[in-house]
Order: C-alpha cells, then sequence, then structure tokens
C-alpha cells in the first residue's frame, strides 16, 4: 500500500469522524407544545406572531429587550424574550422561525430567521393574489 | 398561463412587443445551434478520419457562433426592454423600477434566475469563441470540450426558453408578458400600461455598486469550470491525457476568477448586510466556495501528473467535480430548497424538476465513465517519496478536497430533508462547526503552502538542503509570529481552549506562509516574474488567511450597550441562549454618548453623536454620526459615518440598513444602525404641574425628579435690573443614572419669561412656573414627558482590525492566477 492511499485513508476517516460529530450538534424543529415539554434544550420553533400580545419594545429604556407573542400552526402559544433591537418588518412577517431555549414559561430566543412574502426576490405564488393600486 | 384575459379579443395600448418577440425567437434559434453545436462537435471529435473532421468542424463553428450571436442579441435585448421600462414585460415589472439609477439596471439584470442563466450562457459563448480561436495545436482536445461546452449551452438555453411540451413547462422566459401572468383584474383592461405606473424595483439590499460587478466576476467563474470539465471528459472518451497541458491556463484563470468572485460577495455582505461579516457559511456562500476548493485542488494534482505521472486519477476526479459542483450549487440556490436556511437563495420558479435533471444529467455520465476508465488511468506503481514536492501536493489537495466534502455535506442537510422527509435544523453555533474543523485545514494548507516550493520533484534533494534553504523564513516567520502574537493575539475565547489554541498555530502557519513565498519568490527565484505567479498566489492564500483569522478573532463590538447600569443586570449570563448580545448601543440627537469602556483605565475609547439626518432623492435616510476617537486617553481623531437605511421596497414594510466604516490602515471601524425613531413631528402633550418644597421628589414614569434648592440670581452677567430664578434639580432615572437640570424664570421690569429645561436621555421638560406661597417656600414645578421629545436611533458598532490584510490578499492571490495563467500560455505558445 502506498503512503499516500494510507494519508487518503486517514483523511477519509477523519472527515467522516467529522460528519458524524456534526450530527450530534443538530438541532430540532419543534412546536411550541413539544418545546415546553424540553426546557433547556436547544431548538427552532416555526410560529408567526401571536397579535393578541402587544409587542413590548422600548428602545430608549434598553435597545436590547424585545417581548412578544407567538403562536404556532397547531395553536400553542409562548411568550418570546429576544436580546437584541427589534428585527425591522417583523410584524409584517408570515412566518418566523425562532432558535432558542424555553426557560420558564417564556422562550429566550436567540436569533429570528422572519420568513417574508418577499424577502430576497418576489415569491410569483404571492404576488399572483396580489391587488394593483390603480392610482389614475 | 391565464384564460381570464383573452389577449386576442383586446386590443392593449401602448404595448411593445417586438423585443419580446425577437428575444423569443433568439432564444429558440440559441437552443437549437446550440444542439447543432453539440452534435458537430461531437462528430468531428470522434471521427478518425481528417477528411471528415474539416467540414463538421466548419458546421460546429458556425452553430456556435450562432447561437453566440443569439446569447449576446438576446442579453441587449433584455437590457432594452429593462433600461427603457417596459413594463409590459414581466421582467422588468419584478427587477426594476423608473428611479433606479443608471447602473443599477445591470443588477435588475441579474436579480431574477432568467437573467443570471443569460449571463452565464453569456460567458460560456465568450470562453468558447476564446477557445475556437485559439486551440490550434490541441485540436482534438477542444473539440471534445467543445462538445461538452456546447451541450452545457443546450442545457441553460432550456433554462430561459419558456415552452411547453406535453404541459410541461421548460424554463422560465425573460421575455413573458405580465398580462400573460398574472390574475390581476386591471391588466383585462386595454389601457392597463397607463394605470400600471412603476415597477416594484429593485431589492434595496442589492442596490450596491458590489452587486453591478459580483454576479459578472462570479458567473464568468462558474462558466470557466465548464472548460477543464470539457477537457477532463473529452480526455477520458478518448483515454488520451495530453490535455492536462493546454488546460492549465485555463484553470488557473477559473481558480483566480471564481476566487475573486467569491470575495466580492463577501465584500458585498461586509459592505451592504448586516450580519457584521463577510462571512456568515451561509448555504449560498459555501455552494460557490466548494467547487473552488476542488479546482484548487485539481490545479495541484494536475501538476503532479504533469511532473510525475502520478495522480492521474484524482486530477480527473478533481476537474470533473468542481463543475458538477458548480451545477449543484445551481440547484441548491435556485431550486428553493434551502428555504429556511439561507437568506439570500433565489425564488422558486417551479423548474426543480428541470434544475435536477441538469445536475443528474452531468453527474451520471460523469461517474459511469470515470468508473469505466478508470482501470485505464494508469499511474506509475512507485512510491512517493516522503521528501518530494508531489507527496506533500497531494497531501495537501486530498485536504482541500475533503474540507470541500465536508463543507457541501453539511450545507446539503436541507436535501437530505427533501430526501427522507426530516425535520433536522442547524446547530445551535452553525458557524462555529465550521470553523472548528476548517482551523485544522487553515493549519495543514498554511504549512503545506509554506514549504511546498521548497522540495523537489521526486524528493532526494541535497542533503540538509531543504533546511538550508528555508532556514531564513523560518526564522522570519518565527519572529513576526511572536509579534503579532503579543500585540495583535487572537482575542476570540467564547469556545474552547484548544479552539484558541487551534486559531493561534493556524495564524502561525499562514505568516510562514507568506514569508516563506515571499522569500522564495525574492531570494531563490531572485525576485523574477516570469516563474513567480506561483509564489505569489500564495503568498495572496496566506494574507487571505491571516487577514481571516486576525479579523474575525479579533472583532470586536464597540457597543457593548453600558449606558445604564440595570440594563448590565438584566443582562442574560451564560446559561441564557441568547449569550450577550447587548451589542445595541441607543443615541438621541445630539447628545454625546461614550462608548467602549476599555477594562483596565475605565475611560471610553470613543464617543459617538448622532448629529442629524437627511434624506436624499432615494429615499435614503442618512445619518451622520461623529466620532471621536480617544483611545488612549487622548482625543485623537474624530471623523463622521453616514449609515443609511433605506425603505424596503417590494411590498415589504420596514427599512434595510446599510452599514458604514471608517477605514484606518489597520481597522475597520463598522457601525449600522439597527432601528430608528423619528420624532420631528408636532409635539402635544401638556405640562403638569407639581407643587414641590427644596428636597421634595415627583415621580415620572422612569424614576424621580429631587428638586434640590431655588438658585436667585447665579449670573453675574444679567442685564442690570433683571431678576433670575433658578430651581437646581436632579433628576434620578431607575438605571441608576442621574442627570441635572435648571429650570428657571427671568425677570425683566414688567417682562417674565420661563427657561424651560430638558433632559432629553429620559425625555423629560422640567420648567418653573413660579411661586405657591412664599413663607411656605412652595414652588409650582412643571413637568413633561414626552416620547416625542427627541429623535433617537440604536446603533451596532464593530471594530475589524487588519481586515486590510484579508482584501489585498485577495488581490494578490488574483494576480497571482492571472500570472500563472499568463506564464502557461506563453509556455503553450513556445512548446
Amino acid at each position: 500500500m502506498k503512503k499516500s492511499h494510507i494519508i487518503l485513508l486517514v483523511l477519509i476517516a477523519v472527515a467522516i469522524v467529522v460528519l458524524i460529530s456534526y450530527t450530534g450538534d443538530l438541532s430540532s424543529y419543534e412546536t411550541v407544545g413539544s418545546a415546553k415539554q424540553k426546557p433547556g434544550k436547544f431548538l427552532n420553533l416555526i410560529v408567526k406572531m401571536d397579535k393578541s400580545v402587544p409587542v413590548e419594545y422600548n428602545p430608549v429604556k434598553d435597545p436590547n429587550l424585545l417581548k412578544f407573542g407567538v403562536q404556532d400552526s397547531l395553536g400553542g402559544r409562548i411568550m418570546v424574550v429576544y436580546h437584541n433591537t427589534m428585527p425591522t418588518d417583523m410584524e409584517k412577517s408570515e412566518r418566523l422561525v425562532l432558535k432558542g431555549k424555553v426557560q420558564g414559561d417564556v422562550f429566550e430566543c436567540s436569533s429570528i430567521v422572519m420568513k417574508c412574502p418577499s424577502k430576497y426576490k418576489d415569491n410569483p405564488e404571492a404576488n399572483k393574489e396580489q391587488p394593483v393600486t390603480i392610482n389614475n | 398561463m391565464n384564460t381570464a384575459n383573452n389577449p386576442a379579443t383586446i386590443q392593449f395600448i401602448g404595448e411593445h412587443l417586438l423585443p419580446g418577440n425577437i428575444g423569443y425567437i433568439l432564444t429558440i434559434v440559441s437552443l437549437v445551434a446550440s444542439l447543432v453545436a453539440t452534435f458537430a462537435f461531437a462528430k468531428a471529435f470522434f471521427t478518425n478520419e481528417i477528411k471528415e473532421q474539416g467540414p463538421w468542424q466548419r458546421l460546429a463553428n458556425i452553430a456556435f457562433v450562432i447561437e453566440s450571436v443569439c446569447v449576446f442579441a438576446c442579453f441587449g435585448v433584455l437590457f432594452y426592454v429593462i433600461s427603457n421600462h417596459l413594463f409590459e414585460y414581466k421582467y422588468a415589472y419584478m427587477h426594476s423600477d423608473k428611479n433606479l439609477p443608471f447602473e443599477y439596471l445591470l443588477s435588475c439584470f441579474w436579480e431574477g434566475q432568467e437573467g443570471s442563466f443569460l449571463l452565464w450562457s453569456f460567458w460560456h459563448c465568450v470562453l468558447g469563441l476564446i477557445l475556437i480561436k485559439t486551440s490550434k495545436k490541441w485540436k482534438q482536445e477542444s473539440f471534445g470540450t467543445l462538445m461538452v461546452l456546447s451541450f452545457t449551452q443546450f442545457c441553460l438555453a432550456t433554462m430561459v426558453v419558456g415552452l411547453y411540451f406535453f404541459d410541461i413547462k421548460v424554463g422560465s422566459s425573460p421575455f413573458i408578458l405580465l398580462r400573460n401572468e398574472m390574475n390581476w383584474p386591471i391588466l383585462s383592461r386595454p389601457d392597463y400600461l397607463q394605470l400600471l405606473k412603476d415597477g416594484t424595483g429593485l431589492n434595496t439590499l442589492l442596490q450596491n455598486y458590489w452587486m453591478v460587478i459580483h454576479p459578472p466576476i462570479l458567473f464568468l467563474g462558474f462558466a470557466s469550470t465548464a472548460i477543464p470539465f470539457g477537457f477532463a471528459v473529452a480526455g477520458l472518451l478518448k483515454k488520451d491525457h495530453k490535455w492536462v497541458t493546454p488546460v492549465l491556463p485555463w484553470a488557473t484563470f477559473s481558480a483566480g476568477i471564481l476566487g475573486l468572485g467569491i470575495m466580492m460577495g463577501a465584500a458585498w455582505a461586509y459592505e451592504s448586510l448586516t450580519f457584521g461579516g463577510y462571512w456568515a457559511w451561509d448555504p449560498v456562500e459555501n455552494a460557490s466556495l466548494v467547487p473552488w476548493l476542488t479546482l484548487v485542488a485539481a490545479i495541484h494534482t494536475n501538476l503532479i501528473y504533469r511532473k510525475t505521472g502520478g495522480s492521474l486519477k484524482t486530477t480527473y476526479l478533481f476537474y470533473g467535480i468542481s463543475f458538477l459542483l458548480i451545477i449543484y450549487s445551481t440547484f441548491l440556490t435556485r431550486s428553493g430548497i434551502l428555504g429556511d436556511t439561507s437568506v439570500h437563495a433565489f425564488t422558486d420558479l417551479g423548474m426543480n424538476g428541470q434544475l435536477l435533471s441538469f445536475l443528474l444529467v452531468f453527474v451520471i455520465p460523469f461517474f459511469l465513465l470515470f468508473i469505466v476508465r478508470f482501470p485505464a488511468l494508469k499511474e506509475p506503481n512507485k512510491e512517493e517519496a516522503i521528501d518530494s514536492r508531489e507527496f506533500w501536493m497531494l497531501v495537501g489537495s486530498l485536504v482541500l478536497f475533503l474540507s470541500a466534502m465536508v463543507i457541501i455535506t453539511i450545507t446539503s442537510v436541507p436535501v437530505y430533508n427533501k430526501l427522507f422527509d426530516q425535520k433536522v435544523a442547524p446547530p445551535e453555533d452553525p458557524a462555529y462547526t465550521h470553523n472548528q474543523v476548517q482551523v485544522f485545514v487553515a493549519i495543514i494548507i498554511g504549512f503545506l503552502t509554506a514549504v511546498g516550493q521548497y522540495l523537489s520533484y521526486k524528493g532526494g534533494g541535497k542533503k540538509g538542503g531543504f533546511w538550508k534553504a528555508i532556514r531564513f523564513p523560518v526564522y522570519i516567520a518565527i519572529v513576526l509570529s511572536v509579534l503579532t502574537i503579543i500585540f495583535i493575539g487572537i482575542q476570540y475565547d467564547e469556545k474552547t481552549v484548544s479552539f484558541q489554541v487551534n486559531l493561534y498555530i493556524a495564524l502561525v502557519a499562514s505568516i510562514f506562509a507568506v514569508v516563506a513565498n515571499m522569500h522564495y519568490w525574492l531570494v531563490i527565484l531572485k525576485g523574477k516574474m516570469k516563474s513567480a505567479g506561483a509564489s505569489i498566489g500564495h503568498i495572496g492564500f496566506g494574507m487571505v488567511l491571516m487577514g481571516i483569522l486576525i479579523s474575525s478573532s479579533n472583532k470586536k463590538v464597540l457597543s457593548w450597550n453600558t449606558t445604564g447600569i440595570n440594563v448590565i443586570q438584566k443582562s442574560p449570563d451564560a446559561k441564557n441562549p441568547a449569550g450577550n448580545p447587548m451589542e445595541n448601543i441607543t443615541l438621541f440627537e445630539g447628545i454625546k454618548t461614550e462608548m467602549d469602556r476599555d477594562k483596565k483605565t475605565g475611560n471610553f475609547n470613543y464617543s459617538v453623536t448622532y448629529l442629524r439626518d437627511t434624506v436624499d432623492e432615494l429615499d435614503k435616510k442618512f445619518f451622520e454620526l461623529k466620532f471621536v476617537n480617544k483611545t488612549g486617553g487622548m482625543a485623537k481623531d474624530s471623523f463622521y459615518l453616514y449609515p443609511d437605511v433605506l425603505k424596503n421596497n417590494k411590498g415589504m414594510e420596514g427599512f434595510s440598513a446599510n452599514p458604514s466604516s471608517k477605514h484606518y490602515w489597520n481597522k475597520d471601524i463598522f457601525v449600522y444602525v439597527t432601528s430608528f425613531q423619528d420624532h420631528s413631528k408636532e409635539d402635544t402633550i401638556q405640562f403638569k404641574l407639581h407643587q414641590l418644597k427644596a428636597g421634595d421628589s415627583l415621580f415620572y414614569s422612569n424614576g424621580y425628579v429631587k428638586l434640590e434648592k431655588a438658585i436667585i440670581n447665579p449670573n453675574a452677567n444679567r442685564p442690570a435690573g433683571s431678576n433670575e430664578v433658578y430651581l437646581q434639580m436632579t433628576v434620578h432615572s431607575k438605571e441608576g443614572l442621574v442627570y441635572n437640570a435648571m429650570p428657571g424664570i427671568k425677570i425683566n421690569g414688567q417682562e417674565m419669561s420661563m427657561v424651560q429645561d430638558t433632559v432629553r436621555a429620559q425625555n423629560l421638560i422640567l420648567s418653573f412656573n413660579g411661586v405657591v406661597d412664599q413663607a411656605k417656600g412652595i414652588l409650582n414645578v412643571g413637568l413633561k414627558e414626552s416620547s416625542t421629545l427627541t429623535n433617537l436611533i440604536t446603533l451596532k458598532v464593530y471594530e475589524f482590525p487588519f481586515i486590510n490584510i484579508l482584501w489585498m490578499g485577495i488581490i494578490i492571490m488574483t494576480i497571482g492566477f492571472g500570472m500563472s495563467s499568463y506564464a502557461r500560455i506563453k509556455q503553450l505558445k513556445s512548446a
């Protein structure tokens, strides 16, 4: 066996070990209900804003504190605490992907990914329904 | 298509249908011509009769030229449609508007999938024409390559043709009319174009000069990987490996341009996006990085094969997989499969099946061919010497290749989810999962880059010769490393100690790579330019590594919110998943705010004042911020930064922020506005009157106000005969901060005027409204709490030290690749 073959095998083995250890770091998508069963575990929630709860954000007092309510597709509700500024157009987004942990009865959120009807590009489906403003 | 509007019966007013019809015809002609070119090049490639070859070659060339002309013309027509604001075309309506400056009209062109496919196709044509023109000596190889290229062109043409074959939509044309696509009622009115005032515009994030230049360069990089792939396929088909020589200028050019294109995207992200960095291991970024890694690996194994006859199989595999990964990345970014994991993928156009076919039609035949030919790829059955250049080059190439495989596997998790209907989400810190692995790659590649050229092919140099040659750069590198570690270091300690140690080792490796290659070029090659490409490219690569390590691991948040003590108490502890992202500082208009407290001295290193804001004609709101740099206790210099926010278009509410940076030679101060409140409107809140004595206090929403004492005539320079009474008051906020206020009354004969005092940071206005009971000392104090007192913004400020090393490294590396490519062309000509 050539030295280069041995090195190749070792490197492949290392790559496989790396990938296997990566699977251990992976997290999961949960519902509000199942997330509450696993307090302290890092997970992802797919939710929308709960419009019945007012959004608390006052940059004068603390620009790094945002509280809002969310609701998942099964109707589960939870309050979210996010230690950062309020993302622009958060209230307009159709769907939020929240990363974080349930702690006590709130969801301590570390990042918010917003799914807007058109985050980066137009969604042709959304636009088909969009009425045109006639300004004549 | 929509049947509600029956175009046959309505005469629409003001439509320009000619450009669209021309465009349709051009795309169809280019589709057919590329198919003809594929077939004719295949005939010319496979035939053994010289006599037969000539006519096929002529036909193929003509077809390729026709196809190229069609693609160029198509490009022109689409640009005409966009720049003339012909909103009857969906592409113009969706991707542009009338207010856009001219240069951004180009960005509109490649905002959508159709335009960017055209751009890709455009570069294939340019490269193909150059190959036809320059490949006199390597005719056979170039026929095979052009066959593959023409077939790729055929596939790309199907993406933009927009035809229906038996109810299956093939491609999406950039020339479709808005009224044929949308169900809007007004589109059935004959005068709809008068009602459709403007397009929906270009995404605000893309309105940046990098977005004019980055996509063309990146797509040139994408397109250029097809040439080495074509050479490799031709080589496999004919079992003839002579192509490894003419491929070299193409491959080095491709790696240079692809690397440049990727990093221009990084520069765009740094300047225009607000994740506070240039690289986020986003799937879209990864998907373009990975082919670059395998391409660089392929160039190195190619060199090994040319010098020693070894590494032939890996050369084929690496060139092949580089192009296949480009198509795979196309599939990832355009199919919408990345969905939740990437913020900047294209919109799904409903062409997933077609995109998947595009991928498989290259992947399956290539691997079948590779496996069939595998036994025929003969390499010398000789052990590489451990002190030979080829041995370590191979190790480096394998490391690059496997690093690429690890990155792409992790990036492909959404594909795995889709295939197996799983719901696996990315880990808590996705960037760290990559960083902790890739730091080892940086270490290995860094050291190999340093020593590689000092080893000779086939090994067995003079005894001790290696050490003699490399001794000097080793000493220099040690000295520089020690200095760098002492004066700059790696401040990043949020993860494990071993990760920090690895970062240090990688830093040393990158310094060694730069020094050793400089020494090799200047001393061993005596500074000659002719063969300096490799050394200069490696210097650039070392600098890139160095720049990444120093700037990212020493990135510092300057805007830690330290204004309120209470805020710190509320700050999440280590158990909190949010970590400690109190990175936003609040600024009130006109009020100086201190920032970045020095841990040792307790002094603030910077102060920042939000002076004013203006709105330009494109509705961009600029904030004028004055910074004073007081690092080291002295007010050294002040500078102004103008971050801006632009109102989002495309039916979105809110704003997108554009950062602004101050560039020092050794660091960048990077600033962006995270939110703003505009309170320049009329204030309607009334004062509330309270009766107080000295020593009394009254509450407001965020604390209390205390009346300390009344001061009579504190100002000696007052006009004669006038009297002044001021109240010395203190405002105590919940956060524990104390502000002074001095409302007062001036009496000048019969005239009385009130002097209000405001505490802007607390949104308070205080007034002294006269004496209620002189004997008891009861005074009338007015208090107004107003949220509409002042404009405020929240700001993030980062410091990126030595980021210029990264940008310079990119430029130098690209120059190095260019020089190598040029030198290889010269070699081919003189051979």
